[in-house]
């Protein structure tokens, strides 16, 4: 048996969008029937690109995800359309059939990742099929994986524990995107963008020295994640908890502690964070 | 019909081409028989690291389907509507008429009688014809072989290029380190083995690799970068834009104001010698001068320390983190990102970017240069390499049919004497005459730098006619809507472009001529090798691989091949077998496999069979990293061929006059003493266009405008429509795809924009209409819209002053050079003001 699974791991991503014009250049005016028609000239986007950018100047940070098709083991686009329009292979592709499919724009709704696409001349629903019409011919993967040069997208059979994509599966720790959705795709993320807080410390009795090797530690009742500025008298607390209110506490010898209350859900970037030598009253 | 596989190589990769029924159904990296590759291995820190099997792409040349075919090809050789040879030429009217198609033999007729009328009666000097910096991959047609060949029989006024992509490290960093035979830049051999062994930090300072891409090396650099983050080596980027590297690599950002990029390499200075952290050892054996700089930075002559204080006020980072940078820089093994190829950096074409390149180099002097994990490196370079197999790139004259003497059995030479330079053109041909120091590419010696010229050369006729290929000046070069006003000039009697797509400039001719791709003809060319300046170019790749560029569909529409177009033309004028000997472009292409190295590892027609011969590094391999040698008092053992005290009794020492790397230049002192703005030693100097110029009063925010992430610089843009579909690149809003530019939520607010806004840029030279980028990539003050629009569409066709809404930012960019001595672009030194574009 093969099942085939791709792990994408977003901290390879570089953005340079080779896969995304992979993809056009193997679909567009393609037909691969009956895997799939050929994509229209524009319009379309069978594998996005979605750019996070987070934070503040200068502690700005830049994540890509990669969203092909999730190939769900679950997959509402499947129940979605009477008749076998839409079909999950053996080897776990989802497949929608551009001729049985005809007419049922209700196949594009279905998806709550939003990957499928109305072909409106052709009154189809179209969508990655992780390039199953090159995998039947004997390729060993997607356009958009072969055109990877960061080993970002990883492609293989899951049922071989042989392969890259298992070894990846065991050695990395991986989720599903919006795992919410509960459909259990074939694609898999490592490193997805979690909530963070940053800032910087500076001392405002000598602004000209970074403030190196402060503690700091981010409390969310007995739950507390700790880090010390770097160099440059910055710092980052990663992977916090979505929705959780934090108190960021800190404590630099000789000047005066302070505690700053974080309720926001999303991401934050402080800012310069001034902290008076003691004796000099709290700002 | 099955479907038939063709070898190809383009500017950015390999690439098989899948053609059905006549048609390109596919285009993808190079596919090769396992077999034919054999990774190396670089072993650090108990791990082996090894490439992927694979070549990798650029980005755009996965939509190199599309551009075949595109809407924008030039298909049929076309005249100007109101172009008469034998009545009305209406000059003043290029930019602004239509055109219609005619025959090949009419297009042919008018250029052939046009070179003659114009030479006979004002003598050969009044054609000068010029290239794009850069052409479709492959030895033969590429524009200094086909073009130069053809142009070089018939005696022309060549144009010299400037320097463009290297500017400060040409002409300042040679004067610290010498490589003047590669314009600049330091050898990058086994660099990659060097910083996985040692580094321990990388500096990027005004270099975006993941961006630039070694210019030709497809994205096979960066698995390199993912191994050294992976390996916890510590970065930082020094950058006014938060660049796709830094945002890949997560590093440490410093944003530093347009221009100030000196004040801010002099401050790392000042901590290293206050603190004592730097090596004294080093700077005593290996440079010379190095007590006139520290005197300078330690302000004992101007009062004036250059203290980090000193720099946050010039460059608005804070003091604190460059105070931070210099002692993390110190106490590490740190690689300066700042060079070699790609990494030339955007702060390298500003006013006094020679100070710049030069501190860079004396920056990593002072922890000792060449030493493990000590290095000028791009990133993007300097993989384990296979130098004994000598293959020809684009710049070797070996690789040309213009100049080996190995392929042709007649070089022709061009008997023209009088020279035309890039930047000043438009100022040659509307008010001549114009001065300016240097050959352009000065490779050779420092005194080529000083050598000076004037247009029209005593003797000579100015240029009546004007022969050009490729069109992509008005978004590269600087101040251009001076182009747009010199093809309007009468002195012009007559102007050809000779392309395969319409480009900024196509649309100013007489006569346009239709050239087809490299998939629609037959050449020879090495993946990501120019040789030349840039020799071992592919140390880029993580292989070597020589490609049979294979004519994979008849040329399209009426394009044929440029050899042929020349090769029509010589015939009309009278010297086809001259310039033909005979030869079709096969024929070209057989005859530099042939003086290649590759006859004795693989024959003709097996090369020819499979399309591509892959030079593997050797089992024995043996590093010898860059500049280790000079560190070590070694004489030179890279494979380094254009040093030209290599293998002398002079092997040890560096290109300068001292063979030392020159805290005070020799050759400075020696060619412009007195050059307060080139000094011989680096000082920073305010911008003549910067954040402290008057003109800031009115124009107050700083463009800079690098090298683009998504097109090879004007190639792929604007004539490859899936392009269009990436943010990043364009933002197709009411069925026009606009120019981003970004800008700081900060500014956009004092404005009033908000993204995916409408805006025009401007400023007294011109006006740009771009869409908004909202972003807190960009520093405050500075916008952010990368160079190199594929096309040009003024809201007005014809007039230079018109707002053009096609994205040339390159138009509002100044004309002034680098400095009274250094004759580079500055187009980073740019004020403009932004506002809501309301129609």
């Amino acid at each position: 048996m093969t099942t085939y699974a791709m792990v994408v791991d977003v901290t390879r991503c570089t953005g340079c969008h080779n896969c995304f014009l992979a993809c056009r250049d193997e679909h567009v005016g393609n037909d691969h029937r009956p895997i799939a028609a050929a994509q229209p000239e524009g319009g379309q986007t069978w594998l996005e690109l979605l750019e996070h950018e987070r934070g503040k100047f200068p502690r700005v940070r830049v994540d890509y995800v990669p969203l092909p098709c999730q190939q769900c083991r679950d997959a509402p686009c499947v129940t979605s359309a009477a008749g076998g329009a839409v079909y999950r292979r053996p080897d776990g592709i989802v497949v929608i059939d551009p001729d049985r499919a005809k007419g049922h724009p209700e196949i594009v709704a279905s998806c709550p990742y939003r990957v499928i696409h109305w072909n409106a001349a052709e009154e189809i629903a179209q969508k990655c099929t992780f390039c199953a019409h090159l995998l039947d011919q004997g390729w060993d993967e997607p356009r958009c994986v072969e055109a990877c040069p960061t080993e970002a997208l990883v492609f293989g059979d899951a049922d071989d524990p042989t392969s890259k994509v298992s070894q990846i599966l065991k050695s990395k720790a991986t989720e599903a995107l919006h795992a919410e959705f509960g459909l259990t795709p074939a694609v898999r993320y490592h490193g997805l963008p979690q909530r963070f807080v940053s800032g910087e410390i500076a001392f405002a009795d000598r602004l000209n020295d970074p403030a190196v090797n402060v503690r700091l530690s981010l409390r969310n009742g007995t739950n507390a994640h700790e880090c010390l500025t770097d160099p440059y008298g910055d710092f980052v607390f990663e992977g916090l908890e979505a929705g959780a209110s934090y108190v960021l506490h800190i404590l630099a010898p000789g000047y005066g502690a302070r505690e700053i209350g974080i309720g926001a859900h999303h991401d934050v970037d402080l800012g310069t964070i001034l902290l008076e030598p003691n004796g000099v009253g709290a700002a | 019909m099955p479907t038939q596989s063709f070898t190809s190589c383009t500017n950015c990769g390999p690439i098989t081409v899948d053609v059905k029924d006549g048609r390109v159904v596919r285009v993808r990296p190079l596919v090769m028989e396992d077999g034919d590759l054999k990774p190396w291995t670089i072993k650090a820190g108990g791990k082996s690291y090894s490439p992927p099997k694979k070549v990798t792409l650029a980005p755009y040349v996965h939509a190199e389907r599309n551009r075949l075919y595109s809407e924008d090809r030039i298909r049929y050789p076309m005249r100007r509507v109101d172009f008469d040879p034998r009545g009305d030429r209406n000059p003043q009217n290029r930019g602004k008429s239509g055109y219609v198609r005619i025959s090949w033999d009419e297009a042919l007729d008018i250029v052939a009688s046009e070179i003659k009328r114009v030479q006979g009666r004002y003598g050969p000097s009044a054609l000068a014809a010029m290239t794009s910096s850069h052409h479709n991959w492959g030895l033969v047609g590429y524009k200094m072989s086909a073009f130069s060949r053809f142009f070089n029989f018939l005696g022309y006024t060549q144009v010299f290029d400037n320097p463009d992509s290297w500017e400060g490290w040409h002409w300042g960093a040679t004067h610290c380190y010498g490589f003047t035979w590669r314009l600049g830049m330091p050898e990058p051999y086994d660099m990659l083995e060097d910083a996985l062994q040692h580094a321990q930090m990388i500096v990027f300072w005004s270099n975006d690799p993941d961006t630039t891409r070694a210019v030709y090396d497809g994205s096979d650099a960066a698995i390199w970068r993912q191994w050294l983050k992976d390996k916890g080596v510590a970065m930082a980027f020094i950058d006014p834009f938060y660049n796709y590297t830094a945002a890949a690599m997560k590093g440490k950002w410093l944003a530093p104001r347009p221009g100030t990029d000196a004040a801010v390499a002099l401050a790392i200075a000042h901590v290293w010698i206050s603190e004592g952290t730097y090596d004294k050892q080093y700077v005593a054996d290996r440079t010379i001068g190095f007590d006139e700089f520290r005197d300078y930075v330690l302000g004992v002559k101007d009062g004036l320390p250059k203290t980090a204080a000193w720099a946050e006020a010039e460059s608005a980072v804070p003091a604190r983190k460059i105070t931070a940078l210099a002692r993390e820089w110190a106490s590490k093994r740190t690689v300066l990102s700042a060079g070699c190829r790609g990494g030339e950096g955007g702060a390298c074409r500003a006013a006094y970017a020679t100070e710049w390149a030069r501190l860079m180099v004396l920056l990593q002097a002072m922890q000792g240069l060449g030493n493990p994990g000590i290095s000028i490196w791009g990133t993007s370079m300097g993989a384990p390499w296979n130098s004994k197999v000598w293959f020809p790139g684009y710049g070797d004259l070996e690789g040309r049919i213009a100049t080996s003497t190995k392929v042709a059995r007649k070089i022709p030479e061009n008997k023209v004497q009088q020279k035309l330079y890039r930047l000043t053109l438009p100022d040659a041909i509307l008010e001549p005459p114009v001065h300016w120091k240097g050959v352009g590419f000065c490779n050779k010696n420092f005194d080529q730098q000083f050598i000076p010229f004037t247009y029209p050369m005593e003797g000579c006729s100015e240029v009546r006619m004007f022969y050009r290929y490729g069109g992509s000046f008005l978004s590269t070069m600087t101040d251009t809507s001076k182009w747009v006003r010199m093809y309007q000039s009468p002195k012009l009697e007559f102007v050809v472009n000779q392309d395969c797509w319409w480009s900024t400039e196509t649309a100013h001719a007489d006569i346009i001529l239709p050239a087809c791709t490299s998939l629609e003809r037959d050449d020879i060319g090495e993946f990501g090798e120019p040789g030349g300046q840039t020799k071992g170019g592919s140390s880029g790749c993580n292989y070597r691989v020589v490609v049979r560029l294979k004519k994979a569909i008849e040329p399209l529409w009426e394009s044929k091949s440029d050899y042929q177009i020349f090769t029509d033309l010589a015939e009309k004028l009278g010297f086809k077998e001259d310039y033909t000997e005979g030869n079709t472009d096969l024929d070209w292409a057989r005859k530099f496999f042939e003086i290649s190295d590759l006859p004795k590892y693989i024959s003709w027609e097996e090369f020819d069979r499979k399309g591509y011969y892959v030079i593997n590094v050797p089992e024995d391999y043996k590093s010898t990293p860059a500049l280790r040698w000079f560190a070590e008092g070694r004489p030179c053992d890279t494979p380094d061929p254009n040093n030209f005290k290599r293998a002398t009794a002079k092997a040890n020492e560096l290109g300068t006059e001292s063979g030392k790397i020159e805290f005070a230049s020799e050759s400075l002192r020696r060619l412009a003493p007195e050059d307060e703005e080139r000094p011989v030693s680096p000082r920073y100097i305010r911008s003549w266009e910067g954040h402290r110029s008057e003109a800031a009063k009115i124009y107050p925010l700083q463009l800079m405008s690098p090298h683009p992430r998504f097109s090879f610089h004007t190639h792929y843009d604007g004539h490859t429509a899936w392009l269009n579909d990436l943010p990043a690149h364009r933002i197709v809003r009411d069925g026009h795809a606009w120019w981003p530019a970004r800008l700081h939520p900060e500014d956009a607010t004092a404005r009033d924009i908000r993204s995916g806004d409408i805006v025009r840029l401007y400023n007294d030279r011109a006006s740009v209409l771009c869409i908004a980028q909202v972003t807190e990539r960009v520093r405050p003050g500075v916008v952010h819209s990368y160079a190199s629009s594929g096309k040009y569409e003024p809201l007005q066709p014809g007039n230079s002053r018109s707002p053009d809404r096609a994205g040339c930012v390159a138009m509002l960019t100044p004309g002034r050079q680098l400095s009274q001595n250094a004759a580079g672009m500055a187009s980073n030194s740019c004020l403009i003001d932004v506002e809501k574009w309301v129609g």
